[in-house]
């Protein structure tokens, strides 16, 4: 870590003053709906998709269920609400999605990805990582195919899955977050567009690091895509999804779906850096995200972990969780969320614990600047029969300037009485004395914050992925930059 | 090496002046002693020097080897080779003493245009630097003053003086909270890194530590303002008859405010 931070460091005197640099919009032919949610909207996307009758009635019966449904008003945050009248549910590049060979991606699209550095090309990708590209409502392209294939790894879009792989997709994909778990999963099962799809065979361990990276572009469009990773007996897999958007003054709703399902010995890995646009710093436009994901740790000794790093959306309401079903079984939840300017994030995680000797560990950091609400909501629940299990959380929360908020809201309650939960919480500021301790030392005052700041995060970044730690430094330099001072 | 002509300062924000026309020289190779009791002004006067923005100099000026430092940022200053050896270190978590102390190192090497060190080369000289403190090499991995216990965090200011190398110390009540051996310890290590081309100027209540550091010039200071120098016997005095006795004498030379 400390090799990184030098590293970010000096990386960061070149960024003084960057404002959110992924906020360019891609010109781009669009097949659009018309605006607004009905049944037949339902019926015409999933027409237009090719998808199968069981498709088809799977999106219906979700979106009656979506309109019984309320929307939510329990967490931390106040935002105007979406317009689901008045909001596009498909979006696609009007260049037909499914391709063969990158020259076959619009030259713009391809121009975008490179732009976010996320080359499409495989000879230009980190070595070692596959990535599905989902450009607003489609999933553009996924790489090293072929490579995967040989291990008997299936890595592709969810439409795709759904033609090519529907006796998986029936089996697994509603499993762990039921239709009308909320009402936001209810939407996303009505008029999910596409999303990735990753199936790791017994014994498996997957050869490359699986990811997604999602961009939305067009402004009206709403993102729904539904991620399902399957890991069998023995598998393993790590997988990682990058976000980030244009700058729009509207607010942009992006409900995603993703669920895990780990079996006997299985293994999962998922990491999130979520840098969707936050809107300006008088709380104008930037991204809702609102998202539920939800692993199961089906089989015993399953071991699924969540890793995510929160710095952009304009409210996030966000809660990876773990249902820890198989005896032994390990959940694990480290956070890092940021929020700045006037930002509000409610997230946290859930374990819950059914098995024996089930173990979870939570690890949150908050940091709130500006006149930004960032709030930790947990909750831990050990049933009757999960014998001997343990909980382990820790909350921190860092508030830099005056204006800002954090808030920690764990749930716990304990059914069986050979079972333990430890919870920690501290809140902290980042004081002028701690930055006038450092530049006292020669340090500069923005190195000085950026040193404070990854030492706060530092447990958790360090269960990133390698790639990805040292972007993730770097991120948290560029979001905090002028925060303090 | 630094004079300090006239120096008020206030609380930036308040209308409180707590210097009140602080004069005072030091030169390469000198050790003064700033005594007095508390809230006479004796932190605020190192804090200030050294570019504490909770501060706000009224009216005077800070020269170092020459140059106007008052308007300078603290990092400025500590590139010139400034160093505050702090009554409270500070705490933290997550980054190593010798993340710190390299990047420290390193940026004022670069400031003064010489030549920065390697991860290995730094190791090397840092691990040559624990002698100073007769510390152990676990000391540079643990996050900085965490959990460390009052003692250990007053060795690592001057520890931490032993690496940088400054040259000018202000040591702000260094030796409050060490028990006996930890301060022979502590005064040990400045005795060593003191030479001819820098200076020290110790902040303190007791005259116990000037026992084991002995100043060249001793001050007294009160009401913001240093009232009394001298040499050693200046202490000696104080020690025996105290503040109290000092303050009465002063009133009736007319000389106290």
């Amino acid at each position: 870590m400390s090799e990184e931070l030098s590293d970010g460091v000096k990386e960061l005197e070149s960024m003084i003053g960057e404002e959110y640099k992924y906020g360019f919009t891609t010109d781009v032919e669009y097949e659009d709906f018309p605006k607004g949610i009905s049944e037949e909207i339902v019926r015409e996307l999933s027409r237009v998709k090719e998808e199968p009758e069981w498709m088809t009635e799977f999106r219906v019966k979700a979106y009656h269920a979506w309109k019984e449904m309320e929307e939510p008003t329990w967490f931390n945050a106040t935002y105007k609400k979406p317009d689901f009248e008045n909001m596009l549910y498909y979006s696609a590049p009007k260049k037909k999605p499914q391709l063969d060979s990158m020259d076959d991606v619009d030259p713009n699209i391809r121009e975008t990805y490179e732009k976010l550095g996320i080359p499409l090309e495989e000879q230009k990708m980190l070595s070692g990582v596959a990535v599905d590209a989902v450009f607003d409502s489609v999933s553009i392209f996924t790489s090293f195919k072929e490579k995967l294939a040989e291990a008997g790894v299936i890595f592709c879009s969810m439409s795709e899955a759904i033609k090519e792989h529907p006796e998986l997709v029936k089996k697994y994909m509603a499993s762990v977050v039921p239709v009308r778990d909320n009402f936001y999963s209810a939407l996303n099962s009505a008029v999910f567009s596409d999303g990735s799809f990753c199936y790791i065979p017994k014994n498996t361990k997957c050869p490359m690091e699986l990811s997604t990276y999602f961009r939305i572009n067009n402004m009206e469009s709403g993102q729904f895509e539904r991620t399902l990773i399957v890991a069998e007996e023995g598998a393993s897999v790590s997988y990682l999804e990058g976000c980030t958007a244009p700058m729009y003054d509207e607010n942009q709703l992006h409900a995603a779906v993703v669920e895990l399902v780990a079996l006997d010995d299985a293994d999962i890995k998922y990491s999130t850096i979520q840098n969707w646009y936050s809107g300006d710093e008088n709380g104008k436009g930037g991204i809702y995200n609102f998202v539920t994901k939800r692993g199961i740790c089906k089989g015993k000794n399953s071991h699924i972990s969540w890793t995510q790093l929160e710095t952009g959306s304009a409210v996030t309401l966000k809660y990876p969780s773990v249902i820890l079903k198989g005896d032994n079984s390990v959940g694990e939840f480290y956070s890092v969320a940021v929020t700045t300017k006037k930002q509000q994030a409610d997230t946290g995680t859930k374990m819950i614990h059914l098995g024996k000797n089930t173990k979870s560990t939570i690890i949150s950091k908050g940091i709130s600047a500006g006149q930004s609400n960032n709030s930790y909501r947990g909750e831990v629940k050990i049933s009757k029969n999960a014998t001997g299990s343990k909980n382990y959380s820790v909350c921190d929360s860092m508030l830099i300037g005056q204006e800002c908020g954090a808030h920690t809201f764990p749930y716990i309650s304990s059914e069986n009485p050979s079972s333990s939960v430890e919870h920690e919480a501290t809140t902290s500021r980042v004081g002028e004395e701690q930055i006038f301790y450092l530049m006292q030392r020669g340090i500069s005052e923005q190195d000085a914050i950026s040193m404070i700041i990854n030492g706060f995060v530092k447990d958790v970044l360090k269960e990133l992925p390698l790639e990805f730690a040292v972007e993730a430094n770097k991120l948290l330099d560029v979001k905090l930059e002028g925060s303090v001072g | 090496m630094l004079e300090i002509k006239n120096l008020h300062a206030s609380v930036e924000g308040e209308d409180i002046e707590i210097l009140k026309g602080v004069n005072l020289k030091v030169n390469a190779g000198e050790i003064h002693a700033i005594m007095g009791p508390n809230g006479s002004g004796k932190s605020t006067l190192a804090k200030v020097v050294s570019g504490h923005p909770e501060y706000e100099v009224t009216q005077g000026e800070i020269l170092f080897n020459g140059e106007d430092i008052t308007e300078l940022d603290a990092d400025e200053r500590a590139h010139m080779g400034l160093f505050l050896a702090f009554q409270y270190p500070v705490e933290v978590p997550g980054i190593t003493n010798k993340t710190l102390l390299r990047e420290a190192y390193n940026t004022i090497a670069r400031a003064n245009d010489r030549e920065e060190l390697d991860p290995l080369e730094f190791e090397d000289y840092i691990t040559e630097k624990l002698d100073v403190i007769e510390m152990k090499d676990q000391f540079l991995s643990r996050s900085i003053n965490t959990g460390f216990s009052g003692g250990e965090k007053k060795k690592n200011e001057i520890f931490q003086m032993a690496v940088l190398n400054p040259v000018l110390s202000f040591l702000d009540e260094t030796d409050s909270g060490l028990d006996i051996d930890a301060l022979k310890v502590v005064s040990d290590g400045v005795n060593k890194i003191a030479n001819s081309e820098n200076a020290i100027v110790m902040i303190t209540h007791y005259q116990r530590l000037l026992n084991y550091i002995k100043p060249d010039h001793v001050h007294v200071m009160m009401a913001g303002k240093l009232i009394k120098s001298g040499g050693f016997e200046l202490a000696e005095e104080l020690e025996a008859n105290g503040y109290d006795a000092l303050e009465k004498e002063l009133v009736l030379n007319g000389e106290a405010q």
